[in-house]
């Protein structure tokens, strides 16, 4: 198979176990290339303790991590490079500047100084920062920093992107933005992996859509194929399920007095 | 709901212990430690409760005192108050403030500290134990003095940490807090030894003083009644009283003002241009070093970590001078070379950059050590030198050189092992640095400790090399200790790199959990 024809991101009956708990069960998951992958989940699916075993954060018990053919965890500087990772809950090194921020990740990725300074000053323009370009990250605000982290993730123009809720905390107009950046990045044959729970997000954004549950892969495949006639919220909810009627809370009603 | 609280910092405690065995390592560690404290005092209180009214008034109202103080002062400069049971927490509950602060109160003695400061009071309590109305007044008096420790360690922080709600003035302040402090004890015991032993009289004339201050008015209590002075006891006792009311008003004021003004950052810093980013090479190693210089500057953990160095030669000036002096080089620099073992910790989850990069081991170290040496360099070369002329000795800077950098180099090698194994919670960039994160300190010491060893133990060579050439007036042997300094510290620098770098390699995956487990 020619190397653009292998899938972008293959994981193979990934494990991983925290103590007791048992975060992913074997999951399999095959992400083409210049597919726009949606991942959804309820909140403790194990989305982003898969993530983060796919891009090298978190070693897992078993199972292999392929990007474009190649094994993670056995070449992680290889993969690395081909990799752009934007993590959730974690920090970043917020006493840098903006403008020094999204040029450590570059540097880290052995991009020169021009190369570097062109794509931070595009990236930091792209994405509404200009003007905060020279305030330090711990001033930002959420949204702000959840932008920087995504100029971080692309600097070096990874082939593959994964990241993990991108829009959480981004303002509708930024939110947008980045939607138009991701798509012509995938127009331009790049990979992008994003996990949320929107699912009228997933739904118009993404071509590909996986929901996990319970540590697995409970449907894979197309938006269309994956949501049948109901939307992709509908199907989603009756994969996972766990709907309650919202009438057992008779007394939460302050109108009646 | 006072059970509740104390219940609740029981549940923490135990599920703390749960998640890591190393809590487990720290726990026990401060309970031998605490075991060990509590028999001293035990035998000691023992040893003076045989003694006359008046030692026994003395030795308890100092004791008590300093007791008091350690309480307020402590946790202001080093471990901060324990933050288990934090009172933001509770900001949408209806609990009323009197059982919140009564429950955090007690809370509060759960813990080591607290408890050995429980049988520590206990303990100052018996000391009366021939006289039993005494005794009878004394129980009271020690329960009083413990609330005054307890409440007053909550009153000191939370009021300091509303003031310093501000990052830069947190930072700046933290920062100037811990010179007159660092001083103070050397100082003391510097007018004290220059007066030989002070005399009994003159340590009485101490304890009368500090049993009319909000320090030693409790434990001066069963000392009056045991002389009889019932209206002098009543006087202190009023003192004693009136200081616990003063330090919960401005606790509970403290307290109140930080659930519904949380703190605010509304300052903005503006920097210009990339900084060291455009000024080192453009390579993985060179912007790992220049992230590393930018937070010595930025970062206040780092600068309050090696805040000693700047008073070093201080330090030593009060400690008399003379020979003393030229131990200036060889410390600065294993104080600054060991600087870098929390490194990783320091990054906290922000480490995940490294992760995701291609980076390798080596460079992400090496970069660290490079940051590092930028300041620790030119700091231990000056004291080296500086030191060996001060003292009209220049013959002798060879030999302090090849000690000094011998041991800089060494540590550096060392906290880079170090460093890559063992991450432990510390204050996180921002955080207020009076509050400490659960079992900080004890962790730290455990596992720092055996690197201290190793990294004194392998720089012996040199440092007896350049103790000889000192003492014994040899500069030959002083030129032999800066070879050997110099050689066998950078070999011990590469191993500990390349060791450091692969280690890192196989647990960094390891470590970025650890460091999130602990938030």
């Amino acid at each position: 198979m020619p190397a653009d024809q292998l899938p972008a991101l293959d994981l193979r009956g990934l494990w991983r176990r925290f103590g007791q708990k048992v975060a992913v069960a074997g999951i399999d998951l095959v992400v083409p290339s210049g597919s726009f992958y949606g991942l959804v989940g309820p909140n403790g699916a194990g989305k982003t303790t898969t993530l983060s075993m796919a891009t090298g954060l978190l070693q897992p018990d078993f199972g292999t991590v392929l990007v474009h053919g190649q094994d993670l965890w056995s070449h992680p500087l290889e993969v690395k490079r081909m990799l752009g990772v934007l993590p959730d809950g974690v920090r970043l090194f917020d006493r840098l500047t903006g403008e020094q921020l999204i040029t450590y990740a570059g540097l880290l990725h052995g991009l020169d100084r021009e190369t570097v300074a062109t794509r931070a000053h595009d990236l930091l323009v792209a994405l509404d920062l200009d003007k905060d370009a020279q305030t330090l990250v711990v001033e930002y605000s959420a949204g702000m920093t959840k932008k920087v982290a995504l100029a971080c993730a692309m600097v070096h123009a990874p082939r593959l992107l994964v990241l993990d809720e991108p829009f959480e905390a981004v303002d509708p107009v930024s939110a947008a933005n980045i939607r138009d950046i991701l798509a012509s990045y995938v127009a331009s044959g790049g990979t992008v992996i994003v996990s949320s729970h929107v699912m009228d997000l997933v739904q118009r954004m993404c071509d590909h859509v996986a929901v996990i549950a319970g540590g697995h892969v409970l449907a894979a495949g197309t938006v269309d194929d994956v949501r049948g006639e109901a939307s992709l919220e509908d199907r989603f909810v009756q994969l996972v399920g766990g709907r309650v009627s919202g009438e057992g809370l008779a007394w939460l009603r302050t109108s009646s007095g | 709901m006072v059970a509740h609280l104390v219940r609740l910092k029981l549940t923490l405690l135990r599920n703390g212990l749960r998640r890591s065995p190393w809590q487990v390592v720290g726990l026990v560690v401060a309970a031998l430690y605490g075991l060990f404290a509590i028999v001293i005092v035990v035998a000691a209180m023992a040893a003076t409760s045989v003694q006359v009214p008046d030692i026994r008034g003395l030795v308890t109202v100092l004791v008590g005192s300093v007791l008091v103080l350690g309480w307020w002062v402590v946790p202001l400069v080093s471990f901060g108050v324990d933050a288990t049971v934090d009172p933001a927490r509770f900001a949408t509950f209806t609990i009323p403030r009197r059982s919140l602060l009564v429950g955090l109160a007690i809370g509060g003695v759960i813990g080591i500290p607290g408890i050995v400061t429980a049988v520590t009071a206990l303990a100052l309590t018996g000391v009366w134990w021939q006289d039993l109305d005494v005794v009878l007044v004394a129980l009271p008096c020690g329960l009083l003095g413990l609330a005054t420790c307890i409440v007053g360690s909550r009153a000191t922080t939370s009021a300091f940490s509303n003031l310093m709600g501000r990052r830069r003035v947190r930072e700046l302040t933290a920062a100037a807090a811990l010179i007159p402090l660092i001083l103070a004890g050397p100082l003391l015991s510097r007018v004290s030894m220059s007066g030989g032993m002070p005399s009994k009289e003159a340590l009485g004339q101490v304890a009368r003083v500090l049993g009319w201050t909000p320090l030693g008015a409790a434990w001066a209590v069963p000392w009056e009644v045991a002389d009889g002075h019932w209206a002098g006891a009543a006087a202190r006792f009023g003192i004693a009283v009136g200081t616990l009311v003063v330090l919960a008003m401005v606790w509970a004021r403290a307290l109140a003002h930080a659930l519904v003004n949380p703190v605010h950052e509304s300052t903005s810093t503006r920097n210009r241009g990339l900084g060291w980013f455009g000024r080192l090479p453009a390579t993985p190693l060179g912007a790992v070093t220049a992230r590393t210089l930018t937070y010595w500057v930025r970062d206040p953990r780092y600068a309050l970590a090696i805040a000693i160095v700047p008073l070093l030669p201080v330090l030593m000036l009060v400690f008399g001078g003379g020979s003393k002096l030229l131990f200036l080089g060889p410390t600065a620099a294993f104080l600054m070379g060991w600087g870098i073992s929390s490194d990783v910790a320091y990054d906290g989850s922000a480490f995940w950059t490294h992760l995701a990069a291609p980076v390798t081991g080596l460079t992400d170290r090496l970069g660290r050590v490079l940051g590092a040496s930028a300041l620790a360099v030119p700091v231990v070369a000056t004291y080296a030198i500086g030191s060996a002329l001060v003292t009209g000795r220049p013959e002798v800077v060879p030999a302090l050189l090849g000690v000094s950098f011998g041991v800089l180099l060494t540590a550096f090698g060392g906290a880079s092992i170090v460093s890559a194994l063992v991450v432990f919670p510390v204050q996180q960039p921002g955080e207020n640095p009076f509050q400490t994160r659960q079992g900080a300190s004890m962790m730290a010491v455990t596992s720092q400790l055996l690197g201290w060893g190793a990294v004194l133990a392998l720089s012996a060579p040199e440092a007896a090399l350049a103790f000889l050439a000192i003492t014994q007036h040899e500069v030959g042997v002083g030129w032999a200790a800066l070879v050997v300094g110099v050689l066998l510290g950078g070999l011990l620098l590469v191993v500990g790199l390349r060791v450091g770098g692969r280690v890192l390699e196989r647990t960094g995956t390891d470590l970025l959990r650890r460091i999130l487990s602990f938030a």
